[in-house]
């Protein structure tokens, strides 16, 4: 174990000299750092939101809120069905987890069957239907979604959600905003340098479905059930107290949309030509504006309503048909909401409502507090660990001392080319790992201790304390990493920083503890070639 | 040369003379913690319980009834107020709201507002609001995460020496553990996702240790063939003492700096980590050797016959190899 090939000694330089360069550009500004020429090493460790500020958000797709629109939908279709075709029916409802309907004959088994069949939307990627359809012989019958279909659903509200939360976040102008799945049916959403998330909450809180819609005959609906097919919806334009500023305070609408936000191509805030508030102009694609003008060319003096996640914003009356594809929504707008509602539109609608489960936002000076802190506290930790060790072993503990220079070295080498994310459990973990890492050091050098009071020449008592502490060194660093992985694998956020600076902390010191350690006792062994080993 | 050492060299304390004590001490104090784990319980943080923490900081020295007064009327139930650090900064929590996950947020903006309204120029520095859902995920893949770190320690000691040793650290693992959580429950530190961290890093510190002191009654096993594994624990022991030592030293001295000034978050987490380490360090010696004892006399499997003188110098096992 004393013997060290030439390539081998080049290796071990050129590893620590990397390490050197690798951690050079965390110390550099980063303007500085990214300035450099292209073959310098320029990465830099990612301060994790707790100590570089900013907002982390945990929103969930409400999949709850997408099989109620479903089932709303299919018991419309359901009803709409049965009346064409002439079937009877009584008890139609739904419950949130099924359509539920009974047939008054059941010669119409069959017939009804083979109608609602035609109800699923397009089979699944496995070839499963989306559609659980009953009716059982004493003619009850139930259609539900399936739990495949429910997956795929929520597979695929996620990856539209996160294509349009990014949207709506880069219009706000945050920087280097993360958007990611996580499990299921949630979305990561990390903000750097944000430390009030709320008007980002506040975008990402609104489906923003804009749909066009007519209204019922009787427009002023205050009271009463709405027939089928129409619904009532309330007025958004209310002020605190609940009391609607201007019309009534819900609407009878119809269900059927004319027109919605998805054939939009564009949408501007502007202040209003009549008074002084603010308004959104919006231009539609070349569908959406086709069908916009039959629509008002056909309606022509009738109200109509445009509607925001069930919301009549303003219901005005067509006064001629509208041809060129472009119109305004006026409802009361403040400069600031008009321009949120121009962003939300532009950017789409979310195919479901987003709830935030988790948040934790930290303030700028907080995490500097925090990283000075930690950067005190390990400059502290590591001059009384160092002392420690050159008090307790002379000269090779000073040797000791250089390689978890060089550990530090090396972790926060690994760290930078990985770009990982550093943070306040993080620093703690670099910490710990100061003390931990000298172990295999205290290990090596108490078993040449040991073997150089027995009597060893000094040779064979290094050589013997390197291969009878080393077994003893991996089991006790194995130990570590396998608890360190568990706590990276389920563990969430902050905490996984912890594990990740430990880990590579500890493969580091693998290396410098017992290997460059050695390298420097076993170079001043030969040039010095001392009587009696100075431990 | 001057040298520190912890210990003297050549000691030979009889550890195992203290065997009973240690274990009962231990016995006593893990049964305590488990007492006041059940009742007071932990005082649990919101990752593990859901609610919301807000850090703020006053532009004058904060004062504490109008805090309360102005929080009290939001209708979120007790607030719980706490200096720390300089007299502006307060930490402000409530209790997981009731009604949904949206409500958790809707507490942060009625805070947030009141904050504004009621006591300008104050600093919202950090806030924290967590749902029921994800509080009950943190805690149930939290207790995952210790229980399979202890499983995952019992394979691996049964696989690298024998089933006396894993079970004598599983044991001790245990027993630290507990003790570990009734610190908590005993200084009222908040229990959350640092500290699954801080009892992982004290269950890796612990193992660690066994492992060192395990590893060397292992090779004495095979290098005395006679000596009682009584005085061959203890020998073990004596031989490693400067170790044991001198390792809780220095991973304790760069705990130290993070208890006395890491900030309000790593404070609490360097104080849990330095009393495991004190932990980790004496059941070493008075837990799993002992254990070890009981387990192992006229059990262990020792060297192959081979001639061992008892003085120490082992003439069988691997010639040291020749200077290179």
């Amino acid at each position: 174990m004393l013997y060290f090939a030439r390539w081998k000694i080049y290796t071990i330089i050129g590893v620590c000299l990397a390490g050197v360069l690798f951690t050079l550009p965390n110390f550099l500004g980063r303007d500085f750092a990214n300035s450099l020429p292209g073959w310098l090493p320029h990465r830099q460790i990612h301060l994790g939101l707790d100590l570089s500020g900013g907002s982390y958000l945990l929103l969930e797709v409400d999949m709850a809120a997408v099989v109620k629109e479903r089932l709303g939908n299919l018991q419309d279709a359901v009803r709409t069905q049965f009346r064409t075709a002439d079937i009877g029916y009584v008890n139609l409802a739904n419950d949130e987890h099924a359509v539920t309907f009974t047939l008054r004959d059941l010669k119409d088994r069959d017939e009804a069957l083979r109608l609602l069949g035609t109800l699923s939307s397009t089979p699944l990627a496995g070839g499963q239907p989306e559609l659980q359809i009953d009716i059982g012989s004493d003619g009850n019958g139930s259609i539900s979604v399936t739990d495949a279909a429910l997956h795929d659903k929520a597979a695929r509200a996620v990856e539209q959600s996160i294509e349009i939360i990014r949207r709506r976040i880069d219009e706000t102008g945050v920087n280097e905003p993360t958007i990611a799945r996580q499990g299921e049916q949630r979305i990561l959403v990390q903000l750097p340098g944000v430390d009030d998330p709320d008007r980002i909450k506040r975008l990402l809180g609104q489906t923003a479905k804009l749909t066009f819609r007519l209204l019922g005959p009787d427009t002023d609906a205050a009271s009463g059930r709405a027939p089928p097919g129409f619904e009532l919806l309330p007025n958004a334009d209310v002020d605190r107290r609940g009391v609607p500023d201007s019309g009534p305070a819900r609407y009878l609408v119809r269900k059927r949309i004319e027109v919605d936000g998805s054939n939009l191509v564009d949408a501007r805030s502007g202040p209003s030509s009549q008074n002084a508030d603010w308004v959104v102009n919006f231009e539609f694609d070349s569908v959406g504006a086709r069908r916009f003008a039959d629509v008002t060319r056909n309606n022509v003096n009738r109200p109509f309503a445009i509607v925001l996640d069930n919301k009549v914003i303003s219901a005005p009356v067509i006064r001629e048909p509208i041809l060129g594809g472009r119109g305004q929504i006026s409802g009361h707008f403040t400069a600031q909401s008009a321009n949120d509602l121009a962003v939300l539109l532009r950017a789409g609608a979310l195919p479901a409502p987003l709830t935030v489960i988790e948040e934790r936002t930290v303030g700028p000076d907080l995490g500097a507090d925090a990283i000075r802190a930690g950067i005190y506290s390990i400059l502290v930790g590591f001059v009384l660990v160092v002392t420690y060790m050159a008090l307790a072993y002379g000269l090779f503990g000073l040797m000791a001392n250089v390689a978890l220079v060089f550990n530090l070295i090396l972790t926060l080498a690994v760290l930078s080319l990985l770009q990982a994310t550093l943070t306040l459990p993080g620093l703690a973990g670099i910490l710990l790992t100061l003390g931990m890492s000298v172990d295999a050091n205290i290990l090596i050098n108490e078993r040449i201790r040991e073997e150089t009071r027995k009597g060893k020449a000094p040779f064979s008592a290094m050589e013997a304390g390197f291969r009878r502490a080393f077994a003893t060194i991996i089991d006790a660093n194995l130990t570590t990493l396998i608890k360190m992985l568990l706590l990276f694998s389920l563990g969430s956020g902050p905490v996984k920083g912890f594990a990740v600076t430990i880990s590579f902390g500890i493969l580091a010191s693998f290396f410098t503890a017992t290997v460059v350690a050695r390298l420097m006792m076993v170079s001043w062994l030969r040039w010095r070639r001392p009587t009696v080993l100075p431990v | 040369m001057y040298r520190l050492r912890l210990a003297p060299d050549n000691t030979s304390i009889p550890f195992m003379k203290g065997r009973f004590a240690g274990l009962i001490t231990s016995a006593v104090l893990s049964i305590a913690s488990i007492i006041l784990f059940i009742y007071p319980g932990l005082n649990y943080g919101i990752d593990f319980v859901g609610g919301v923490v807000i850090e703020a900081k006053t532009p004058d020295a904060a004062n504490f009834s109008a805090l309360r007064g102005s929080l009290g009327q939001l209708g979120l139930g007790p607030v719980s107020l706490q200096q720390f650090g300089s007299p502006q900064e307060v930490l402000i929590r409530f209790e997981r709201q009731p009604g949904g996950e949206k409500a958790q947020q809707v507490a942060v903006e009625k805070v947030r507002g009141a904050l504004a309204r009621d006591f300008a120029g104050t600093q919202v520095r950090r806030v924290e609001a967590v749902g029921a859902s994800v509080s009950h995920e943190l805690y149930v893949n939290g207790m995952l995460a210790l229980s399979l770190a202890v499983v995952a320690m019992l394979l691996y000691i049964w696989f690298r020496f024998e089933w006396q040793f894993g079970f004598g650290a599983v044991v001790t693992l245990l027993l630290d553990v507990t003790k570990t959580v009734g610190f908590y429950a005993v200084t009222d530190i908040q229990f959350n996702l640092t500290s699954i961290a801080a009892i992982l890093t004290i269950m890796g510190y612990s193992i660690n240790d066994k492992v060192v002191v395990y590893d060397r009654v292992r090779e004495n096993l095979r290098l005395y063939k006679k000596l009682p594994l009584r005085a061959l624990i203890d020998r073990s022991i004596n031989e490693t003492l400067n170790r044991t030592l001198g390792t809780s030293m220095t991973v304790f001295l760069a705990c130290l700096p993070l208890a006395l000034f890491g900030g309000e978050a790593l404070e609490e987490f360097a104080w849990v980590l330095l009393f495991g380490i004190v932990i980790g360090t004496s059941s070493s010696i008075f837990i799993a050797a002992p254990i070890l004892l009981f387990l192992g006399e006229g059990r262990l499997r020792r060297g192959a016959a081979r001639d061992v003188v008892e003085t120490g110098e082992a003439k069988a096992g691997t010639p040291d190899a020749p200077a290179a």
